[in-house]
């Protein structure tokens, strides 16, 4: 019995769903990797401190607190978002994108003010190879956190302007993947770099 | 492979396989038993594809054509066979000599040892003998059948510390020191280079080791003794600043720990 | 605003301005060509704009022929300067450009002809050989190309303005950092890096989704043609290993740029880390290059031996195991910085391992052979080649493997014509096999076969008077990348007959450019009207030559591997009126054009430290991403009365 696959019974929409999908996973390994890289990176540098400070002497629990449940909120409304759009409820979807989107950027605002701070009292990332680690890692972070708040925005107008479809909601599982993939990273990096370093 | 060969013939000067030290020699038969034991697989790769594309060639009738066949238990586990039993030969080779010849490990004979700490400049090499109080660049002599442990560092970006015919080679890294142990059977004058590339000047980077009699050896130290210029901190960062084409030049040594210094500079902020 | 870039950076002395000045007027001598033959809008709405694989497959290989042209000039230079350098004062070279030249020589080899040739042949053929009509992300194939091919203009460039980096193709520091080498020179190299390098992740993440996910119904994995299983482990190994080359040239750059310390000699730098960095991408880059040509072998083989190849599930284990070794060996590279013998030995025996499935790939090659019947067209030449170059390269290999060995080894030119044994005897030859292989599939005609075999004999014996003697050199103590040499080494002779090797390569090099004119013109006669002009064994010779853009009017369906083979042995008769569906495309766009671009201007800025100019490049790519993720309408369906047009013709 032969069919002949290729148009008949597929949606070109549907099958760009489950193969985008699958593409990002990928996109996302290739990321864990850079960050992997990142990662083993701090651990060779982080007692290289060079007479300058050391994790413990710069790092504040309780600053880290705060900004760690600013983003697994973000992540929690995030799903919530897409609760939402499952269901293709526009203006739910486009609300807790919003929310999410005010966390993520407290979140950043939140990390610039602290890098902002050290730079003020010397401990910038040229002092040691610690703190070149050390700030390397949390930025790429924050930067990846700063796209994702982009390409938040970018997808609210496009839903805004053509409600949830199939391919708006393939967008916003991408995207979704991405914030909670950032929330992985960012639970390793509480981890292993301020946790580890204060006590 | 007849041109290589040849040329092979010709060529008497080949370093690496004319060991003039203990080490040189374990390395040297190393590579050749090695070179030996994979010729048991590649010789045959090379037979089997003449014969094979001679005697299958489409003009030849005669041969047997089977265009389905393409199995076979027997061949298969020959073919992964014989290269598993050949690497687990290599891999135990590969232990023993890896530990045997590691250059961190002291040269096992009573005589003791002579100790040279070696600094790859821009674009020089500086050997600092601290228990004769001497210095040397581009040149070093030492007793042979006596064992040298090198003290290996940089004070530039890295650079490789290489005397083929008395070793393998190992990094001179700034910041870092690594070690090497060497030996010579006689007397004689052994070309050594840097293997790494260091800037543009790192081609010149060449120098002779010349390994002497006891007597001649002390000699020479003490001529080297008698040099007028002595150095110091200050000459030491005259002498590292970049250049190329350096003489040989000979020092007192003029300075506590110049070794270490220049290591330690790297590791933590120097007030000098 | 213009940052570093002073009209300093234009002078050069005689030889890199005749360098810059052939290159700037071949490039205005074909735009003046394109003009003259009112070509521009043709370009660009059937290539420059176009998301057709078999089109930016094409683009690839272009780019490949002529950076390997740049690349072999490099090797010219080098063979003649070392023919000649026994003294500082005897070079025609100064120490500095000479550096650059071999910098740039193995950036251009690995990264434009190397790479290029990976992903042009992937496009070409993986999804004719998968039965699909396209690869996963159209859209993101042409990016990655465009990104591919920015980089490498921006190496071009290099050439005339200001200069290249002299540090080798690596760039280790603390030589490579902003204390030793301040200049653009290793700047321009970290972005072409940079910027190949996401293109290369891009495309990478295409085709392993295009592989997965859109083989023809019945193409189980174990049914995929080799040389789309070989193209799997690629895969494999670029998203794996790109984004370690991308996140360790960014810290290399943090270095430079704002003065970090990850791989500084002091305050607490640690260059070594670079080093297992730079190496742990670096190995798996090199079976990315040849994997492929494993790949094209298979193909080839089975082929004009008329017989199915030998062991298929072995090959795809070896496959399998080769992949996942070249992830844990990466140390071989650096057996020389000290580590501990337990961890060198460790390296080293897995290093050794993957000498078994690679020999086991050869073995199952020659008894495919084996009573087959052998037709020694060009494209088998090329196989034999490569059985004699690789041999000796992997044999060197293996015995390089083994830590205290290397240390006499490492970094001599017996290294030097190890790793161009494989390079060259694997990825080159397999490429140069390919290129024949699949020629009239894509053009439409034959390449002609005789000056294919000239260019072989030449290329082999060439890479062997080339080579050889390098082996030889580097027992003798020569390090590489020297720039002069004492005439006591008795190196010289040595030198001489591998400049004699690197002639005869170009002789090779300008029969294959004849061989393509003569091709071209002859090209009526030796038209390909069936699709299949070698009775080939796989999907793609199911298809006219040159495909319809659409590949497959209708997806086939296959129940074997060699699934054209078995068509034709069942002679499967055609259906007499196929049923044809409108067939859903994708549209071209402009728009991978344009982050080239944009990716263009930026690298270049931010190499000359232009700030402002450069933030406003990166704009430019996120303003065009942006465009296109709001573009409505980026596909379209092929009317039924249009395939059935072209399938009639």
């Amino acid at each position: 019995m032969t069919e002949n696959i290729a148009v008949h019974h597929h949606d070109p929409d549907q099958e760009a769903y489950t193969k985008n999908v699958f593409g990002f996973w990928v996109y996302l390994m290739t990321d864990c990797v850079l960050f992997g890289v990142l990662f083993a990176t701090y651990a060779v540098l982080h007692n290289n401190t060079f007479g300058g400070p050391s994790g413990k002497d710069i790092f504040d629990p309780l600053f880290v607190l705060k900004e760690t449940l600013i983003l697994l909120t973000s992540s929690f409304t995030c799903g919530l978002a897409m609760i939402a759009a499952y269901r293709s409820e526009k203006k739910k979807v486009i609300g807790w994108f919003c929310v999410t989107f005010l966390l993520g950027l407290s979140f950043v605002v939140l990390e610039v003010t602290e890098f902002a701070g050290l730079v003020r009292e010397g401990n910038g990332p040229q002092r040691s190879a610690f703190l070149s680690s050390y700030f390397t890692l949390v930025a790429t972070h924050g930067m990846h956190i700063s796209m994702g708040l982009l390409w938040m925005a970018v997808f609210m107008a496009q839903v805004f302007r053509k409600g949830i479809t199939l391919v708006t909601a393939r967008r916003l599982t991408c995207l979704s993947m991405f914030w909670h993939f950032l929330d992985v990273v960012w639970i390793f990096i509480f981890t292993l770099v301020y946790l580890m370093g204060v006590y | 492979m007849g041109v290589a060969g040849i040329l092979f013939l010709f060529y008497g000067d080949i370093a690496v396989l004319n060991p003039k030290g203990m080490i040189a020699h374990q390395e040297s038969d190393l590579i050749i038993t090695s070179t030996l034991l994979m010729l048991i697989v590649v010789i045959p790769v090379f037979v089997m594809s003449f014969i094979f594309a001679w005697k299958y060639r489409a003009s030849n009738k005669k041969a047997k054509y089977d265009p389905d066949w393409d199995k076979s238990v027997v061949a298969e586990s020959i073919w992964w066979g014989v290269p598993c039993i050949i690497i687990l030969v290599l891999s135990i080779l590969a232990w023993k000599s890896t530990h045997t010849l590691d250059p961190y490990k002291p040269i096992d004979v009573t005589t003791k040892p002579l100790k040279i700490q070696v600094v790859a400049l821009q674009w020089k090499w500086l050997f600092i003998y601290p228990e004769q109080n001497i210095a040397t660049v581009n040149f070093f002599q030492f007793p042979e059948k006596t064992p040298v442990d090198f003290e290996i560092t940089a004070d530039a970006p890295m650079n490789s510390f290489w005397i083929p015919q008395l070793s393998g080679q190992i990094f001179a890294m700034p910041g870092m020191k690594t070690k090497l142990h060497v030996i010579a059977d006689g007397v004689g004058n052994y070309r050594g280079s840097s293997a790494n590339i260091s800037g543009t000047g790192f081609a010149g980077m060449t120098f002779v080791a010349k390994s002497s009699t006891q007597a001649d050896f002390d000699e020479w130290v003490e001529s080297v003794k008698q040099s007028p210029k002595a150095l110091n901190l200050d000459e030491y960062k005259q002498l590292a600043a970049p250049s190329t084409n350096n003489p040989v030049a000979s020092y007192v040594l003029a300075s506590e720990d110049l070794h270490n210094w220049i290591i330690m500079k790297y590791m933590m902020p120097m007030k000098e | 605003m213009f940052g570093n870039l002073t009209f300093n950076a234009l002078k050069h002395d005689t030889l890199q301005n005749a360098a810059g000045y052939s290159m700037i007027f071949g490039g205005l001598l074909i735009a003046a060509l394109i003009t003259y033959h009112k070509k521009w809008i043709y370009l660009w709405k059937e290539w420059i704009t176009s998301l057709d694989p078999k089109r930016i497959g094409v683009m690839y290989i272009v780019v490949a022929l002529v950076m390997l042209i740049k690349g072999v000039s490099d090797a010219i230079l080098m063979r003649a300067q070392q023919s000649i350098a026994i003294s500082d004062a005897a070079s025609f070279l100064t120490s500095d450009h000479y550096q650059q030249i071999f910098t740039a020589h193995g950036t251009t080899m690995i990264f434009f002809v190397g790479m290029a040739v990976v992903f042009g042949m992937m496009n070409l053929v993986i999804p004719l050989q998968i039965g699909a009509r396209d690869v996963a992300y159209p859209f993101l194939n042409s990016v990655g190309f465009w990104l591919f091919a920015a980089a490498g203009v921006l190496l071009l460039v290099s050439l005339v303005v200001g200069n290249f980096n002299a540090t080798g193709w690596l760039g280790y520091p603390p030589l490579s950092g902003i204390e030793y080498n301040p200049g653009e020179g290793v700047d321009y190299w970290i972005w072409i890096l940079q910027i190949a390098g996401v293109g290369s992740l891009i495309s990478g993440i295409n085709f392993i989704v295009t592989i997965l996910r859109m083989r023809c119904p019945g193409m189980t994995l174990m049914k995929m043609p080799l040389f789309t299983w070989c193209a799997l482990g690629t895969l494999v190994l670029i998203i794996f290993a790109f984004p370690i080359l991308t996140a360790t040239l960014a810290l290399l750059s943090l270095d430079r740029y704002l003065g970090m310390h990850f791989f500084t000699a002091s305050f607490g730098g640690n260059a070594m880390m670079y080093v297992n960095l730079i190496w742990a991408w670096g190995h798996p880059e090199v079976y990315i290059l040849v994997l492929p040509a494993f790949g094209i072998f298979s193909e080839v083989v089975a082929t004009f031996s008329e017989k199915r190849l030998f062991g298929y599930a072995s090959m795809v284990w070896a496959i399998i195991a080769i992949t996942i070794l070249s992830f844990i060996v990466w140390l071989h590279h650096f057996f020389t910085m000290g580590a501990e013998p337990n961890v060198n030995v460790f390296f080293g025996i897995m290093t050794m391992l993957i000498a078994i499935p690679t020999g086991v790939k050869i073995f199952n090659w020659l008894f495919t052979m084996y009573r087959g019947r052998i037709h020694f067209t060009t494209p088998m030449l090329w196989f034999l080649g490569f059985i004699a170059t690789f041999s000796i390269g992997g044999m060197t290999g293996v015995l390089m493997s083994i830590p205290p060995a290397d240390f006499q080894i490492h970094n001599s030119l017996f290294l030097v014509a190890h790793f161009h044994s494989v390079i060259i005897g694997g990825v080159l030859f397999g490429f140069f096999a390919g290129y024949a292989y699949w020629f009239p599939k894509i053009v439409g005609f034959k390449l002609n076969e005789r000056l294919g075999r000239y260019a072989f004999w030449c290329w082999l014996v060439g890479f062997l008077l080339a080579f050889l003697p390098l082996y030889i050199l580097g027992l003798m103590g020569a390090t590489r990348r020297l720039d002069h040499y004492d005439a006591s080494t008795g190196w010289q002779p040595l030198f001489i007959i591998a400049a004699v090797g690197v002639v005869l390569v170009t002789c090779g090099i300008g029969f294959q450019i004849l061989q393509l004119i003569v091709s071209i013109k002859e090209r009526k006669q030796n038209m390909d009207t069936t699709g299949d002009p070698w009775n080939g064994r796989t999907l793609e010779w199911s298809t006219t030559s040159p495909p319809p853009f659409y590949n497959f009017a209708i997806i086939p369906e296959v129940r074997d591997h060699d699934p054209f083979w078995t068509m034709k042995q069942e002679k499967k008769s055609q259906v007499a009126k196929p049923h044809y569906e409108p067939i859903h495309m994708p549209k071209s766009s402009p728009i991978g054009f344009f982050v080239g671009l944009f990716s263009l201007f930026f690298g270049f800025a931010i190499t000359w430290q232009m700030m402002e100019i450069s933030i406003v490049c990166v704009i430019g790519v996120i303003v065009s991403l942006v465009i296109r993720i709001s573009e409505n309408e980026t596909d379209y369906y092929v009317p039924v009365l249009e395939v059935e047009a072209i399938e009639k013709s």
